[in-house]
């Protein structure tokens, strides 16, 4: 397995990055309003040209992330330097100029796109806003993109009712690409397709990280998808990072107990290959964020926990004899096999 | 012993735009105690040939055609009155969405005690007791006190959870689940796939599973169908299916998912194109559209002649190509793909 070795230049940080949002308290006498701890102080790093991986179960906060990295949302806590240049609570004049190198694109290609709007008219939206008139035009623009994307260039006058699921992601790629961004956060991109379309988008995607050198945070459940698309994964768990690697070393080498039972849960398609797994199923559910435990916050399903878990947090820190870069937050961690053959 | 037997089951649609094919022609059988796992994309007609089962199409805007017996009896052309005393006792379903399949008003005890008296004619008071016993056998702690909370108070992998509970209380001969898992978590799902396979063994239920994910089917699945526009192309052992599939649309759902273990510098393959209009389908072999070895089986019979499936038992699919022609391209693509 070859890995993409030289390190480029930071692209995005983030850092101890927090969201919080308040919980309207219901009920006449309940005045203290809670908070959904969504995103509780995450570090992380995006490269230019890389392609970030962020996986985890629904509620742990992968797509507050991926929203606070584009700025969609303003964040409660932490910072987000983008560039070099501090972003955190920049105001929408001052986040202009990099809404343009940022882009999205989201999981539903249904409500994603505008039913009223020509194809022509969805893709060339962000050229509008920006007032960017490439050369040859902006019609020309939006055929360049749509061939690049795999589509027909002469459908430009067509609305989004008349393509598939597939089609219609690729045309939410073609608008992402419109102001040749550098970053691109691809929010479960694929998992509302059918499989046999799924690959189509996922290679598109590949060919243009590799062709454009646009940095991804793919934000996905999947972990077979992530681990294709991702060189380096953080995993993630109740609004907190408890491992983040390089590919490789996540799914061969991984040390958090939770990745372990995410990984061991992922069934595999050959039957013979289940036999020789190893077996690690969690009990009971996610608590919830408003109301997280205290410490680890996986200890409440964790295996491992001893009193020390309920106590103190674990930071998310180096581990001994792993690769650079293999960081995981347990007081306990431990490498462990369940990958299938 | 076989319990269901499907027999060239068609249902067709009429709309606005024409006959919509949804199911056309579609055979299988099923053994007490087995599970059928049925793959394949949307629109393949999967869910739609279970929903014939139970008759739960619209009469006015459905035809059913073909044979469905179950235990013996005739399912196509039922009354009514007939179906219901069979769904949820002879034949029950889990579907995918647990949240708006449960009803928010009545509480999930009330639900599954409901199920057991309409079948068995049991006092509110037994049929209560059966639903706590029901709900600690799906896993579920604290059952007494569960069993008087509402749908919205449960999660997602607790509410399937319930739902599995009313689904198995009659003891059903066969549980149709559709995409029973998909909308959980992995590890959600994974407690659920064993919850399953463990109440399986205890009631000897047999199961037909719809998914298109093949790692579940891999899991759970004795024998798996594959669909495709409205129709079985390949059929067999789970074994037999996964590890040595013969049909192209078989090669190519499995080469398009990316495997755990797989190497990730080969890029996915997918399948090109789209699936076809069920109003207006291809002629002949309905993948022909998007099959790449269509020009290796003489007198273009794959856009003229529909392929059967066969051999009629075992082992089969539904595509001209000659064994041999299968073998050796399938062999030259599993050493491309590494």
């Amino acid at each position: 397995m070859t890995e993409v070795a030289a390190p480029t230049k930071e692209l995005l940080t983030a850092s101890g990055l927090q969201m919080h949002f308040p919980v309207r308290a219901t009920g006449l006498f309940s005045r203290k309003a809670g908070v959904v701890q969504a995103v509780d102080g995450i570090d992380l790093t995006v490269h230019e040209g890389e392609s970030f991986g962020l996986v985890g179960e629904s509620g742990c906060g992968k797509s507050t992330t991926g929203r606070l990295i584009a700025r969609l949302l303003e964040p409660t806590g932490g910072s987000i330097t983008y560039d070099g240049k501090d972003i955190t609570h920049a105001t929408r004049k001052q986040l202009a100029p990099i809404r343009t190198e940022i882009q999205m694109i989201f999981q539903d290609p249904y409500s994603s796109l505008n039913p009223r709007h020509t194809v022509g008219s969805i893709i060339a939206g962000p050229m509008e806003v920006n007032g960017i008139n490439p050369p040859g035009g902006r019609q020309k623009r939006v055929q360049e993109l749509l061939e690049t994307v795999g589509l027909n260039p002469e459908h430009y006058n067509r609305y989004p009712h008349e393509f598939s699921g597939g089609q219609r992601q690729r045309i939410g790629i073609a608008r992402a690409l419109a102001l040749q961004p550098k970053l691109i956060v691809a929010d479960e991109p694929v998992s509302a397709l059918d499989v046999s379309i799924q690959a189509q988008v996922v290679n598109l995607l590949q060919r243009l990280q590799r062709e454009l050198g646009i940095a991804f945070v793919f934000i996905a459940h999947d972990l077979a998808v992530v681990r294709h698309f991702s060189q380096r994964i953080a995993v993630m768990y109740l609004g907190k990072i408890v491992e983040i690697a390089d590919r490789a070393d996540l799914y061969n080498n991984p040390h958090h107990p939770y990745t372990h039972a995410l990984l061991s849960s992922v069934p595999d398609a050959d039957p013979d290959s289940e036999k020789h797994r190893e077996r690690i199923r969690l009990t009971g559910d996610v608590p919830s964020p408003i109301n997280p435990p205290s410490g680890c916050r996986f200890r409440t399903r964790c295996w491992k926990a001893q009193d020390i878990c309920a106590s103190e947090e674990p930071p998310l820190v180096q581990l001994s004899g792993a690769t650079e870069g293999h960081r995981a937050a347990c007081h306990f961690p431990e490498a462990r096999q369940v990958m299938p053959e | 012993m076989t319990i269901l037997s499907v027999r060239d089951l068609k249902v067709h649609f009429s709309t606005e735009d024409g006959v919509v094919k949804a199911v056309d022609g579609l055979s299988f059988d099923l053994a007490k105690g087995k599970t059928l796992g049925i793959v394949g994309e949307s629109g393949s007609g999967k869910s739609v040939s279970n929903l014939a089962i139970l008759g739960l199409h619209n009469p006015k805007t459905t035809t059913i055609g073909g044979e469905i017996r179950f235990n013996d009896q005739q399912l196509v052309g039922a009354s009514e009155k007939a179906m219901q005393k069979l769904r949820g006792n002879g034949i029950s379903m889990i579907f995918q969405d647990p949240l708006t399949s449960l009803s928010p008003y009545y509480t999930v005890g009330e639900q599954i005690a409901e199920t057991y008296r309409r079948h068995t004619g049991a006092t509110k008071k037994k049929a209560w007791a059966r639903a706590v016993e029901m709900l600690k056998k799906v896993g579920i702690p604290q059952p007494e006190r569960r069993a008087k909370q509402y749908p919205h108070e449960f999660s997602g992998g607790m509410r399937q959870r319930a739902m599995i509970a009313i689904a198995l209380c009659c003891d059903p001969a066969l549980l149709i689940a559709d995409e029973p898992t998909t909308a959980l978590d992995v590890t959600v799902q994974a407690q659920i796939l064993d919850l399953l396979r463990e109440l399986q063994s205890e009631f000897e239920t047999a199961i037909i599973l719809i998914t298109h994910d093949m790692g579940v089917v891999a899991q759970m699945a004795d024998d798996v169908l594959v669909m495709y526009a409205g129709r079985a192309v390949e059929r067999g052992t789970v074994r037999e299916v996964l590890k040595t599939p013969e049909h192209p649309y078989s090669w190519g759902l499995l080469s398009s998912i990316p495997h755990l273990g797989g190497d990730v510098d080969v890029p996915l393959v997918p399948v090109r194109g789209t699936p076809p209009s069920l109003i207006d389908p291809p002629t002949g072999c309905p993948f022909n559209p998007r099959c790449d070895y269509r020009d290796r089986v003489p007198d273009s019979r794959c856009t003229t002649e529909r392929p059967l499936l066969a051999p009629a038992d075992g082992h089969g699919s539904a595509c001209h190509l000659a064994a041999a022609d299968k073998k050796l391209i399938r062999t030259d693509e599993l050493q491309r793909l590494g």
